[in-house]
């Protein structure tokens, strides 16, 4: 009744291989734009952008580019606080060295960077692979950070070691430094939100990402048809890597404006997007916003129970939440290896036979 | 012999202590893996788990406390007694046992021939559990762990080595501490592979390793074999996280040493327990010498990456480590 495909026809190719090919999908998907892009500005205040929404934007730009890797190509990464790095460092140095050209170009900028740093990094894949690959990928980690504490040329050689974000402005409206309106920093977020959107979903529909899931099912066999292994690996590793790149360019530009590497970056924050990935359904676009949306909301909602109802102690809310993050894991691994996504999937199916299921 | 060379060995015998220090975290890699195909990140967090807990029970701490208190209003901390070193541990040991059965009846008992990579990601998550466990049990404050191993430097050694070189050199600072380690570690591997090699249990563990099917067609039983893994590698982690939680305090940097041990594997070989003790000394030395001799020239610190570095490397040219099996799947 709620959910149905039936009476929905196609009389064009266009029509049949568009994305949402259900029309209910497809309102659905207008509707999330029209609330996203039209209502929420006009409505958002600094708590909701700070704590939620532009964490939860930047995090599903990274959780989609480690999911193209994980998801769809099956390399494992635990490089993504590293990449993130690079991102954020690029667009500082793009950022001071030509403050004439538009934020939104440096940004992009960064996320090329960013993609050959991954490349190079995803070599050995060519190799090994599964967790040989995922401990390759933590030397990628902890050896950029290092790279980033220690050369004074990637943070201009301030005093502190931090890097902070000047002010800069698209068209006319300041989008970072301090003071940049919640709106402004959550309408940026939200255009690069959309457009990598479209892009990964578009990709991994077509056939680059037909070649990453044949990789990811069964390297041989996808070498047997025709898949170029080496082309295959790389390019998720590059598309991968540009995806984290600029959500690491946003964490650092738009969302906290001033980074230090090992704080920001560090290996905590690799883990936090594979979990997102795994939570949210791996090899699912949807799955990414789910897990970032679910792990966001977690430490907060988790804060809002104990420490403003119950009247516990930060310090063991913050443990309770490494707990629930953990279980959750662990809970979805046996349960649901699919994520969040697979649940949606499941509901839909549901919905689409109700409420006479036979 | 110049003074210079001498600072060198100096460097390469802290190495070698600090590398057996790797090796032991690593050998708990090893135990698993071997007999299950787990690849356990959470082994670093037990060592941190196992020497909270030890110190709690030692220091007669209520488990839970913080959470009891802000719930009920009251203000427990300590029972008020402390329990003497060896019991402590002794009793730490089956609290080690206890884990080992619940990791593995609720947790890996269900994943049993899942991809290993989904097993990987289920120790993660362990490894988050774990930690929070952690600290909600016995607080998250850095604490010292003194179960009477000496400390300091060895003046025996300082004295037995001086006359090696000229005036400014005073002789080799070696920690009793890491000679202690060194010799437990030593202990330990000889156990194990005692144990491996002459007991009923022993043999049933190697069988399992060689073959699950096999195994248990001939009667074994894969659960119990499986929580008695978990069980010694927890006890090797309680060794580790002691030693280290002497020398440095019970933290939580306690357990990103279990990281270190992913390149120490790297090298060893992923089913070798020589290979896990051999890459530990390895790692230990390479990074040391590194840090001495290249480190101060590139901005030092390298200690960080250097490790991980060295293991890309090796995977590139001899995926299966010194003394893995060569079976590691090739694209």
């Amino acid at each position: 009744m709620l959910y149905r495909e039936a009476g929905d026809f196609k009389t064009t190719y266009a029509a049949d291989s568009q994305t949402f090919p259900i029309r209910s999908d497809r309102w659905r998907y207008f509707a999330v734009l029209a609330i996203a892009w039209g209502v929420i500005p006009f409505v958002i205040d600094d708590y909701w952008a700070n704590a939620i929404l532009v964490p939860f934007l930047i995090y599903s730009i990274a959780a989609i580019g480690l999911n193209i890797l994980t998801g769809y190509c099956g390399q494992v990464s635990l490089g993504t606080g590293g990449f993130m790095a690079v991102g954020a460092y690029s667009v500082y140095k793009l950022m001071t060295m030509f403050p004439e050209v538009s934020i939104v170009v440096h940004v992009i900028l960064a996320g090329g960077i960013t993609a050959l740093v991954g490349t190079a990094f995803g070599l050995p894949s060519l190799r090994i692979k599964g967790f040989y690959l995922a401990v390759a990928t933590l030397a990628a980690q902890f050896f950029l950070v290092w790279l980033f504490n220690k050369v004074g040329w990637f943070y201009n050689y301030s005093a502190s070691g931090q890097i902070s974000a000047p002010e800069r402005f698209v068209a006319g409206v300041a989008v970072t430094g301090a003071n940049t309106a919640p709106w402004a920093q959550y309408l940026i977020c939200l255009a690069f939100v959309t457009v990598c959107a479209i892009v990964a979903r578009n990709l991994t529909r077509g056939s680059v990402g037909r070649k990453w899931m044949a990789i990811r099912d069964m390297d041989i066999a996808a070498e047997i048809i025709g898949v170029n292994p080496l082309t295959a690996k790389l390019s998720a590793f590059a598309v991968s890597s540009f995806f984290i790149g600029i959500s690491g360019a946003l964490f650092f530009a738009v969302y906290l404006g001033a980074v230090e590497v090992g704080e920001a970056f560090g290996i905590q924050k690799s883990f936090l997007v594979l979990f997102m990935c795994i939570i949210g359904g791996l090899g699912s676009i949807f799955g990414s916003f789910a897990g970032a949306a679910f792990l966001v909301l977690l430490p907060v909602a988790l804060k809002v129970l104990g420490v403003d109802l119950l009247g516990w102690p930060s310090s063991t809310v913050a443990h309770l939440q490494l707990v629930a993050v953990g279980a959750l894991i662990m809970f979805f691994l046996i349960k649901e290896p699919h994520g969040l996504a697979q649940l949606w999937r499941v509901t839909k199916e549901k919905l689409r036979l109700w409420p006479f299921p036979y | 012999m110049s003074a210079d060379f001498l600072y060198m060995i100096e460097v390469v015998i802290n190495g070698l202590m600090a590398g057996v220090l790797y090796a032991l975290v690593a050998l708990g890699f090893v135990l698993i893996y071997k007999a299950s195909g787990i690849f356990n990140y959470a082994q670093g967090v037990m060592a941190l788990f196992g020497a909270l807990t030890l110190v709690g029970i030692m220091e007669g701490q209520v488990p839970f406390a913080h959470i009891i208190n802000a719930t009920f209003g009251t203000d427990l901390h300590q029972f008020g007694w402390t329990v003497p070193a060896l019991l402590a541990i002794l009793l730490t040991v089956g609290v080690m046992i206890l884990l080992a059965w619940m990791v593995h009846t609720f947790v890996f008992r269900h994943l049993v021939g899942q991809e290993p990579i989904i097993l990987f990601m289920a120790t993660i998550g362990l490894a988050y559990f774990l930690e929070g466990i952690g600290d909600l049990m016995w607080g998250s404050d850095i604490k010292t762990l003194d179960v009477g191993i000496p400390q300091g430097g060895s003046l025996w050694v300082e004295n037995l080595s001086s006359g090696l070189g000229g005036e400014d050199f005073y002789g080799f600072f070696i920690d009793k501490l890491d000679i202690t380690a060194s010799v437990v570690a030593i202990l330990l591997v000889a156990g194990l592979i005692a144990f491996a090699q002459y007991t009923k249990q022993g043999r049933a563990m190697r069988a399992v390793a060689d073959d699950h099917q096999a195994a248990l067609s001939v009667g074994i039983s894969l659960n119990f074999i499986w929580v008695l893994v978990w069980s010694l590698a927890g006890m090797v982690a309680l060794v580790a996280g002691i030693m280290w939680g002497a020398k440095s305090g019970v933290q939580f940097s306690l357990s990103l040493i279990a990281l270190k041990a992913l390149p120490v594997l790297m090298l060893g070989g992923f089913t070798s327990i020589p290979g896990a003790i051999v890459g530990g000394l390895i790692i230990g030395v390479g990074e040391k010498l590194f840090e001495y001799t290249i480190g101060p020239m590139i901005g030092g610190a390298t200690e960080n990456w250097f490790a991980y570095v060295l293991a890309l490397l090796f995977l590139v040219f001899r995926p299966q480590g010194l003394f893995g099996e060569r079976i590691i799947e090739r694209v």
